[in-house]
């Protein structure tokens, strides 16, 4: 990764190292080591169970919460080690947003409430007229506020697939996090709302590092800058999207991406 | 030709076989029908028992339903005007004490077994919690006499609550650990992701996302419990005065209809129908409720 053909103002907000992530024995990462950058867009690809949403759930320390799933290897989250002993998991989540494949809203909570969700858990708690301001803020970042503005307490369960998702995007953005983490947010919707969440992650960039697994390698070229290449387990080759998609290093990738297997 | 034939026009030997057929079929049809009419008998044969009760203690109670009944206390024969509410209030103490002790007993082991269902403990108690519920209520009742009533030396409306409580913990255990296996992961672990902590996620997220169901299968224990009679018998003996200390026999709806039922006189007897048709309703009405409880909750997300 040394040719960069973009802003070589950024820096690498994590750094994962020598990663490996098991469940009992069967280790579904192993060793994987890559650098995910600041103001990046860094996609995971890879065919079924290569261990991408593994790679993914160790980032934010989701991973362990499984029963007999173990984490070995470090993730450097701004150069502190996330997997350092002391380090509380949950504090780490604050930092790390996530939204996960299928839409989760909380289906007891209203709109606005689902949005204000994690801003409950910060300290010091932002006052009412703050949270609101800030459901607002995420609701628009989320592209989702014109739709709902009217309707903010109503059950979010009312909204559609697609503005479901976005919703939870806008939850995860509320709390501000450095890392936002995406887990094949497009695969339960509709072409649609794929292209809107697209457009959004695009706009995410701006500020913050955000890290997209996706079974879709058009997905992938349309809004990553960097591509990593998940098989059995093992990250095959991580590079600058382009790079990745015309001139691949590894014959596997290449395998891969001319949809020889997957 | 009834019998379908796909892909433009029948052969001969499809026709031939079409033949053979339709005889099959149409016996097939009457097969049908017929255990389709069995079957529905059966189905309005389990409503009939409900129907013949509720018909029956309309027919004899509800002559003596009036406002007395609600508001006057138990009476010597002759002097008219008698009630139960003593019974009617103490019934509502007893589901009270039952709630009290058992719901958060009976919701927390609940959450155990539901967020540590492999452990060796979650194991034990599920399979003990199961034989509990299938207990019979006279063994609780003795039971509850032995290690209650006689160390406290007298009946108390406390240890007819405790049994009661007993009784109800474990159906509420079971209830609340499949609602709250039903919640998905996913929620679980979105919770998490947003940083909450896991006891944050299991009260604010998963307890409030089952809570509609814990509703419904609490009301159904309570359902069941307000009709008890064998465990009060030996706990809190029933009072033909007023009462509402529960460190005293109380009056419940079942013993005092047991009372004026196996007494001597008519007068007597329909009190007791009446009581049997207020307690029917009562128990009836709880189940209305658990009822629109889960389908209120399935409808919409009941925002807060």
């Amino acid at each position: 990764m040394t040719e960069r053909a973009h802003d070589a103002a950024t820096w690498p907000r994590l750094r994962v190292d020598d990663l490996t992530a098991s469940f009992g024995a069967t280790s579904a990462v192993r060793g994987a080591s890559v650098d995910l950058n600041d103001r990046e867009v860094t996609a995971v690809i890879g065919p079924s169970g290569c261990g991408k949403s593994t790679f993914l759930r160790c980032l934010n320390r989701l991973h362990e919460t499984v029963p007999t799933a173990r984490v070995e290897g470090r993730v450097l989250l701004d150069g502190r080690n996330i997997y350092a002993t002391g380090v509380n998991p949950v504090a780490v989540r604050k930092l790390v947003g996530m939204v996960f494949q299928r839409p989760t809203p909380f289906p007891t909570m209203s709109i606005r409430d689902n949005v204000a969700a994690g801003l409950l858990v910060m300290s010091p708690r932002p006052s009412r007229k703050e949270t609101d301001e800030i459901v607002e803020r995420a609701l628009k970042r989320a592209a989702l506020f014109d739709e709902v503005k009217d309707r903010l307490g109503e059950p979010a369960t009312a909204l559609s697939g697609g503005q479901q998702q976005r919703l939870c995007i806008a939850r995860a953005l509320a709390t501000d996090p450095e890392v936002l983490l995406l887990d094949e947010p497009t695969a339960s919707l509709d072409p649609i709302s794929s292209q809107k969440v697209e457009e959004l992650v695009y706009e995410l960039k701006r500020d913050m590092s955000v890290v997209i697994v996706t079974h879709n390698m058009q997905q992938a070229a349309r809004v990553s800058d960097v591509t990593a290449f998940f098989l059995m387990g093992e990250l095959v080759e991580a590079a600058p999207t382009k790079t990745m998609f015309t001139t691949p290093k590894d014959p596997r990738t290449e395998a891969y991406i001319t949809g020889r297997f997957g | 030709m009834t019998t379908p034939l796909i892909g433009g026009r029948p052969t001969l030997r499809q026709l031939a076989v079409a033949e053979r057929t339709v005889g099959t079929i149409t016996r097939r049809r009457i097969v049908s029908a017929i255990m389709a009419g069995v079957i529905a008998l059966m189905a309005i044969i389990t409503t009939l028992p409900l129907l013949f009760i509720l018909w029956h203690l309309a027919r004899e109670g509800a002559s003596s339903l009036n406002v007395a009944f609600f508001t006057q206390m138990p009476k010597p024969v002759g002097e008219g005007n008698a009630g139960m509410a003593n019974a009617i209030v103490g019934t509502l103490i007893l589901i009270a004490t039952a709630c009290g002790i058992g719901l958060p007993i009976g919701i927390g082991a609940g959450l155990y077994l539901a967020d540590f269902k492999g452990t060796r403990l979650a194991t034990a108690v599920r399979f003990l919690a199961d034989v509990l519920n299938g207990l019979p209520s006279i063994v609780l009742g003795i039971f509850a006499w032995e290690t209650l009533v006689r160390p406290m030396g007298h009946f108390s409306a406390w240890a007819g609550g405790i049994a009661l409580a007993a009784m109800m913990i474990p159906m509420v255990t079971r209830t609340t650990e499949e609602m709250v296996r039903l919640v998905p992961t996913s929620l679980r672990e979105a919770a998490l992701a947003l940083g909450y902590s896991r006891a944050r996620t299991a009260l604010t997220v998963v307890l409030r996302t089952a809570m509609a169901g814990i509703v419904t299968g609490v009301l159904v224990a309570v359902a069941r419990i307000a009709g008890e009679s064998a465990p009060l018998l030996f706990t809190v003996l029933g009072n033909s005065f007023w009462s509402v200390d529960l460190n005293q026999p109380i009056a419940a709806m079942p013993l005092q209809i047991f009372e004026y039922a196996k007494s001597p006189y008519d007068e007597w007897h329909r009190l007791a129908w009446a009581g049997a048709l207020v307690l029917i309703a009562v128990v009836l009405m709880i189940s209305l409720a658990a009822r629109f409880a889960t389908r209120s909750s399935s409808h919409r997300g009941s925002g807060d």
